[in-house]
């Protein structure tokens, strides 16, 4: 895999993204992607006149029960005689999503695009969706947890991580999600105690270490060098993009640190210029819809060292208060996960971060950021580095 | 714009797959569609696909179908939830950028399990048309009819255009509907099936899969003797609402075909043939009025859609045929074309040039 140039370079000028939360009753599909589709707009200061070309990511159809749904949103998303693209990449399809748009405008194809992730899971059943049965292959049924479970203990016995880890990581994002007014969960009066006291889901993963199911959508406008140049306020700039995918199943996989995650952090920050992720990097948003991928992919991504990602954990780098890298401000997926838009919203967070403009979860003079997506059977992932300044 | 090619294809389609998952389907046309140009996974620089969901029955079937690749050593890949002729795209955009050179495409669907004409009812608008479950061949008879009665077409021209796809597809091995002797007459004694329209008047439904091979610049010109150049490729989408569109037009498909001959430097008058991807005679009489194909243009040599129409490949199988026309130095210049969604709501039209 060469690295090579980056086309044309692209600029977030707008991020919208909806309250996330269990049921939004009040809204057709329609509605809620429109709702962040207008904020981002509103945010680029953009009309629909200004967008090129939309692409739009959800997971699974099955999660809404409709089959390819971007065909009915292209009305509501101001679509009608333009291009639309629409991303499925398993749970990485947020990050995606946003990087298929970026190539869009570094091909030189397009100057300002609309790109949008959501779910919709109260229209449906996630769970149902993804333990259909197949001819021939036993279902286990027992949904993402219990297939992520022995890969967590796998890392807990070789890194040696101490049995509260998780619970510190569940512990941290909850009140990182107060300082976020989109975030789904808000539980102002949690204590430590009550998230290690929650019920055993999937052991090690306690309920209070998994992430909700919510309705929601997250959008970006994305632009050419001359209209981040024209916009008024701050944009952030994209420094690098990368996606990898590996096979699910075969003799020798690393299953706890993918060569698929390594191999796609060191190409997105290649094409940055960084050498050093832990101190070039001011902001991370990272996919954690069980509290411990954190340390897992903070070691995978290199911002820890091999088996030592927990104690960032533990000495509180991670946090917002005092934290030297503040780790999912927003209160990441363990706080919010409106599962086609997550992977987004991670992208989203870290543009809003180098624009100042995160509210009050802002990592103070963030210059450079990080977002980060996975999905399959930690088979998929996509990334992106955005910055302040231009690369 | 980036010179890129379409070095390599592999298709294979049956009226339906039995005992054959999707990885057993995939895994000799990657090979067949790598090995002619001399690839492997390695130098391969992006990889898309597309496939759906709703005909494998299980969420995230695409994850699966990964194993058809070798995804190891990991790949830079990417998934539509679109027809194979937009995963096309995404690929040709991707190298626009100049980061990779060599690019991967395949799609494949297999609707043969189920009722595919009732599943398309749930790719309706949720609220005001699924409900109602409007079969597909129901709803392609609403356009045929407004169609007829428009005055634009006659029963009979339909039927011409069933009688040209079926003798067309004579020797095309994937084509599902074949004949050199059929007439108009033996066409129209055929029964309706949605009115206006018979049996061969829709698309025969196809389980099947395709894989091509991009390739940038010179590159393209060390790996064949004969690179078929996508000059232009552009896509739009209409309105989805039946009632809010006038049906017996396609202004996405006309739109999509200007800005990519405006991309091409050359007209749809002038291709030598035309690929089409429709789901009824109707719509290839449509779609050769908003293309604007002379009358010189050689429609649907292979037989087109109408001939084997596997959903989610049918839009790549018609790029892929249109190629090996080029490839073969039957055709200079050629058109392709591909769709999605009720009524050709959304058209990709992609212009070929063989040098």
């Amino acid at each position: 895999m060469t690295v090579g140039s980056l086309g044309e370079l692209t600029a977030v000028l707008g991020v919208g993204q909806t309250r996330y939360q269990s049921t939004r009753g009040d809204v057709s599909i329609a509605g809620l992607v429109r709702e962040a589709a207008l904020r981002a707009l509103e945010d680029a200061s953009c009309t629909w006149a200004d967008i090129d070309a939309v692409v739009i990511g959800k997971a699974p159809d099955f999660f809404e029960g409709l089959m390819m749904p971007e065909l009915f949103l292209a009305d509501a998303l101001g679509c009608v005689g333009k291009p639309i693209l629409r991303v499925h990449t398993a749970g990485s399809v947020g990050g995606s999503t946003a990087l298929v748009a970026t190539s869009l405008i570094q091909g030189r194809i397009h100057r300002r695009v609309l790109t949008l992730g959501f779910e919709k899971q109260s229209e449906s059943n996630a769970t149902w969706a993804l333990s259909l049965p197949q001819p021939f292959s036993v279902s286990i049924n027992a949904g993402a947890g219990g297939y992520f479970s022995p890969i967590i203990r796998r890392y807990m016995a070789r890194s040696g991580a101490p049995e509260l880890i998780g619970c510190m990581v569940a512990f941290k994002d909850r009140r990182h999600a107060l300082r976020n007014p989109y975030a789904h969960l808000h539980q102002p009066d949690l204590t430590f105690d009550q998230v290690v006291d929650a019920p055993m889901l999937w052991d090690p993963i306690r309920f209070s270490e998994t992430c909700p199911s919510s309705d929601g959508a997250c959008a970006m406008v994305l632009g050419d060098e001359a209209t981040g140049d024209a916009a008024a306020g701050p944009v952030a700039w994209v420094h690098g993009t990368a996606m990898r995918s590996e096979a699910n199943n075969f003799p020798g996989r690393d299953e706890v640190n993918p060569q698929a995650s390594r191999d796609c952090a060191v190409e997105v920050f290649s094409q940055a210029g960084i050498t050093d992720p832990r101190s070039e990097i001011d902001a991370v948003e990272i996919y954690v819809p069980f509290s411990w991928y954190e340390p897992m992919w903070l070691e995978s991504l290199g911002f820890a060292e091999p088996d030592r990602g927990w104690r960032m954990v533990e000495d509180g780098s991670t946090d917002i208060e005092g934290g030297d890298l503040p780790v999912n401000c927003s209160g990441g997926v363990l706080s919010s996960n409106p599962i086609g838009a997550s992977g987004m919203i991670r992208f989203a967070e870290a543009a809003l971060q180098v624009r100042g403009r995160a509210g009050d979860h802002q990592v103070d003079g963030a210059r450079r950021a990080f977002g980060h997506a996975y999905g399959g059977g930690a088979q998929y992932f996509a990334m992106w580095v955005v910055g302040a300044d231009k690369p | 714009m980036r010179e890129v090619a379409v070095v390599s294809s592999a298709v294979h389609q049956v009226e339906a797959l039995t005992f054959t998952t999707d990885v057993q389907l995939m895994v000799p046309l990657i090979n067949q569609a790598r090995d002619s140009v001399g690839l492997c996974q390695d130098e391969i620089g992006f990889t898309c696909s597309g496939s759906s969901d709703f005909l494998a029955g299980q969420g995230f079937s695409f994850v699966q179908t990964l194993d058809a690749v070798g995804a190891f050593p990991p790949i830079a890949e990417s998934h539509v939830e679109m027809d194979g002729a937009f995963a096309l795209y995404e690929a040709w955009v991707k190298l626009q950028i100049g980061e990779v050179d060599t690019a991967l495409v395949y799609s494949y669907g297999k609707s043969s399990p189920g009722s595919r004409r009732d599943v398309l009812a749930v790719q309706l608008d949720p609220y005001t048309m699924t409900p109602l479950w409007p079969d597909a061949h129901s709803v392609a008879a609403l356009q045929a009819r407004r169609l007829l009665e428009s005055g634009g077409v006659t029963v009979e021209e339909l039927a011409g255009i069933a009688v040209r796809s079926q003798r067309n597809a004579v020797g095309n091995p994937n084509a599902l509907r074949a004949s050199a002797d059929v007439t108009i007459d033996d066409v129209l004694a055929g029964a309706v099936v949605a009115d206006p329209l018979r049996a061969t008047d829709l698309a025969a439904e196809a389980d099947g899969g395709c894989a091509v091979v991009l390739v940038a610049g010179d590159r393209a010109r060390e790996l064949c003797d004969r690179p078929v150049w996508i000059r232009g490729i552009d896509h739009r989408v209409d309105a989805h609402g039946l009632g809010v569109r006038d049906l017996t037009r396609a202004p996405s498909a006309a739109l999509a075909a200007a800005r990519s001959a405006e991309q091409a430097g050359f007209e749809a008058d002038v291709v030598d043939v035309a690929e089409l991807h429709a789901s009824s005679t109707a719509q290839v009489h449509l779609l050769t009025g908003e293309l604007s194909l002379g009358d010189d243009v050689r429609i649907d040599p292979s037989g087109g859609s109408l001939a084997g129409d596997t959903l989610m490949a049918a839009g790549l199988v018609r790029i892929a045929e249109a190629a090996r026309q080029v490839a073969s130095g039957d055709a200079d210049r050629a058109l392709a074309h591909a769709s999605s969604g009720p009524c050709l709501q959304q058209n990709l039209v992609c212009f070929l040039e063989g040098q």
